[in-house]
């Protein structure tokens, strides 16, 4: 065999290229894969409105709702509760509700359409566990300050009756209100508000 | 010729069988003084294959399958429940699995804590270091998944708590979540995964580290109790003068450990399997609830140390990203030991004080953390994890600092020592006073 010449700056640029058409068709075949890892079609079809009959809910009382495999709940407050509200605003991060954690129409001083009727999604805005309804005013865990509120039992945050968070707890944002509205009196749809 | 020396021969003409069995076992020279700590790495072997074998028959068995059957459970609880009460030797399998899982951490935490203490990871093993690292990470990741299987309450919340620690990163958290879950809650989709993901394709990445872990170390050699490398003085034929061949020696050692192994393992799996709600958690039993958040929230045991770090970093920005970048620092600065490390010796028996020292510090943290994160937070308890998460950061990030130069009085010989009933009593009383204190410390904290 006869020496021959080597063209290592033809070798070279036919590797590059190699490689790197071989990496594009690589990245483009890992698109489906990731693609899968992504909600289904079913996954997301399954967030339909639930309707709820609130006519035996009576003040103070608090139902939970299941709407996209979240906790909502429903919560009736008390006249009293509601004016204890505005009394502990100076103990919470966002008292008017600035961070858009709710739609524009629930942005008022009691986070509700109805001001004694609260819808919430129950997951705490720290680590997503369900808070727990501590209504009782002044209980021995919680300080004499308490006036109701709920409490996660996972991290310790608190929130007021209107699901607004305090001051000095690790969640960060006031938990969110979900898209609902009042199909009657006595009917209401969560889920949507067209 | 024999028959078998024919076959053999036969073999050895098509594949390296002799020479391979020569160099990773027969003639691999280990230095000759390995002490108790050396039985964790062929412990942990053995671990590995015992969740290997269990959890294949496991999934003979069980469905990943999180929609409620006619009677309203769902149907991977019921699975499970089903193996427990109806397959035939199910509970023993499923138990040896759940043991396992808490064993593995056992005998993982006590085999880093050897290479900390006689500086196995400094050159030239940086990279047996690096490889065992990635092993420990594929290792939470691998019983972290596993635990969400059961689908009980503590599977469910406690993926809910950790998956939601990547929603917490700005900008891209909340989709990252959602895609990590396939679904917008801990659902169905992320069991099939997690179900996937565990029998599939992290147990494929731990064999593939553990043989990586395996030939770096034959390729550089062990490290000992002294940190003097063997390989500086050999005789004649090229043999370690202070190494005796890993066979039939420490195959013979190993032995011993993995027997007195069985009896712990086994009264734990016959006797004591929840191991008081550390091993399995009593939340557990009940199936998963995606409503009701149980009322303390926990980790199982091994999480628990950087589980206490992450609730001890308060939130601030608006954001509580901080906490989990924490924990995520806490992992992976252990990877970096080789070269925080500047200090001339290996072995602490021929350390100074300052790293002695920070090293009790540390032995401290970790445990007072692991404590903590296992009991739920009060303001209290929120500050002293907080002073122990520093000390934690301290021992690493100060290390390039009070290692430079810390030099014991007694000079590194040059062929490695034999122990002395003297240190074994100092050892076995260091063991007492730990195992003491954390327990009072539980009591009281």
């Amino acid at each position: 065999m006869s020496e021959q010449h080597v063209d290592t700056g033809r070798r070279r640029f036919l590797t590059v290229a190699t490689s790197a058409v071989g990496g594009v068709a690589a990245a483009g075949v890992a698109v489906p894969f990731l693609m899968s890892f992504a909600p289904s079609e079913r996954a997301k079809a399954a967030g339909a409105p639930v309707e709820v009959d609130i006519s035996k809910l009576e003040p103070g009382q608090k139902i939970n709702v299941e709407w996209r495999g979240k906790p909502v709940w429903v919560l009736s407050r008390t006249p009293e509760q509601l004016k204890n509200l505005a009394t502990i605003e100076g103990e919470l991060l966002d008292p008017k509700s600035e961070s858009p954690e709710q739609p524009e129409y629930c942005k008022n001083a009691t986070r509700s359409i109805k001001p004694e009727i609260l819808v919430a999604v129950g997951i705490c805005t720290h680590l997503g566990c369900s808070p727990t309804h501590r209504p009782d005013i002044a209980p021995a865990d919680l300080g004499p300050k308490w006036v109701g509120g709920f409490y996660c039992p996972c991290h310790g945050s608190k929130f007021d009756l209107a699901a607004r968070v305090y001051n000095g707890v690790p969640a960060p944002k006031n938990m969110e209100v979900p898209p609902h509205k009042y199909m009657s009196d006595t009917r209401l749809l969560i889920g949507d508000d067209k | 010729m024999s028959k078998g020396q024919q076959l053999l021969n036969w073999i050895d003409d098509r594949f390296p069988l002799s020479s391979m069995l020569k160099e990773h076992v027969t003639e691999y020279y280990a230095p000759k003084n390995f002490n108790f700590w050396y039985f964790f790495g062929s412990l942990a072997m053995l671990v590995l294959v015992i969740q290997i074998v269990t959890g294949i028959f496991l999934t003979m068995n069980y469905k990943p399958d999180g929609t409620l059957n006619g009677a309203g459970i769902p149907v991977a609880f019921a699975s499970v429940e089903y193996i427990m009460r109806d397959v035939a030797g199910g509970w023993v399998i499923r138990y040896m699995h759940s043991t396992g899982a808490s064993m593995f951490f056992v005998v993982v935490y006590l085999h880093m804590f050897r290479g900390l203490i006689y500086g196995s990871y400094k050159q030239p093993r940086e990279l047996v270091w690096v490889f065992g690292t990635l092993i420990f990470l594929c290792l939470m990741a691998e019983a972290f998944m596993g635990y969400l299987l059961p689908w009980g309450q503590m599977s469910f919340w406690g993926a809910q708590v950790i998956v939601n620690l990547f929603a917490s990163i700005p900008v891209i958290g909340p989709d990252l979540s959602v895609f990590i879950r396939g679904d917008f809650v801990v659902g169905d989709a992320t069991l099939n995964r997690f179900f996937a993901l565990h029998v599939i394709a992290v147990p494929l990445i731990l064999l593939a580290l553990v043989v990586a872990h395996l030939i770096a170390l034959h390729e550089v050699g062990s490290n000992n109790p002294d940190g003097v490398e063997i390989k500086k003085l050999k005789d004649d034929k090229g043999i370690p003068l202070d190494g005796i061949p890993f066979h039939p020696y420490y195959t013979v050692k190993d032995v011993l450990g993995v027997a007195v192994f069985l009896i712990v393992f086994s009264a734990i799996v016959f006797f004591a399997p929840e191991m008081g709600g550390y091993f399995l958690e009593h939340p557990n039993f009940d199936q998963a609830d995606p409503l009701k958040t149980p009322a303390h929230i926990a980790p199982v045991w091994y999480f628990t140390p950087f589980y206490a770090i992450l609730r001890a970093v308060p939130s601030f920005a608006g954001t509580q990203v901080w906490g989990v970048l924490a924990m995520g620092a806490a992992v992976v600065l252990i990877a970096f030991l080789p070269w925080l490390d500047k200090s001339p010796v290996k072995s602490i028996r021929y350390r100074g004080s300052k790293f002695k020292a920070m090293l009790v510090l540390f032995i401290i943290s970790f445990i007072g953390l692991g404590i903590l994160g296992a009991l739920p937070s009060t303001n209290v308890r929120t500050v002293v994890a907080q002073i122990f998460s520093v000390v934690y950061f301290a021992f690493f990030l100060a290390m390039p600092f009070y290692t430079k130069n810390d030099v014991g009085s007694t000079p590194v010989p040059t062929r490695v020592t034999m122990s002395t009933p003297a240190r074994q009593v100092r050892f076995a009383v260091l063991v007492i006073v730990t195992l003491v204190a954390a327990t009072l410390f539980a009591k009281f904290i």
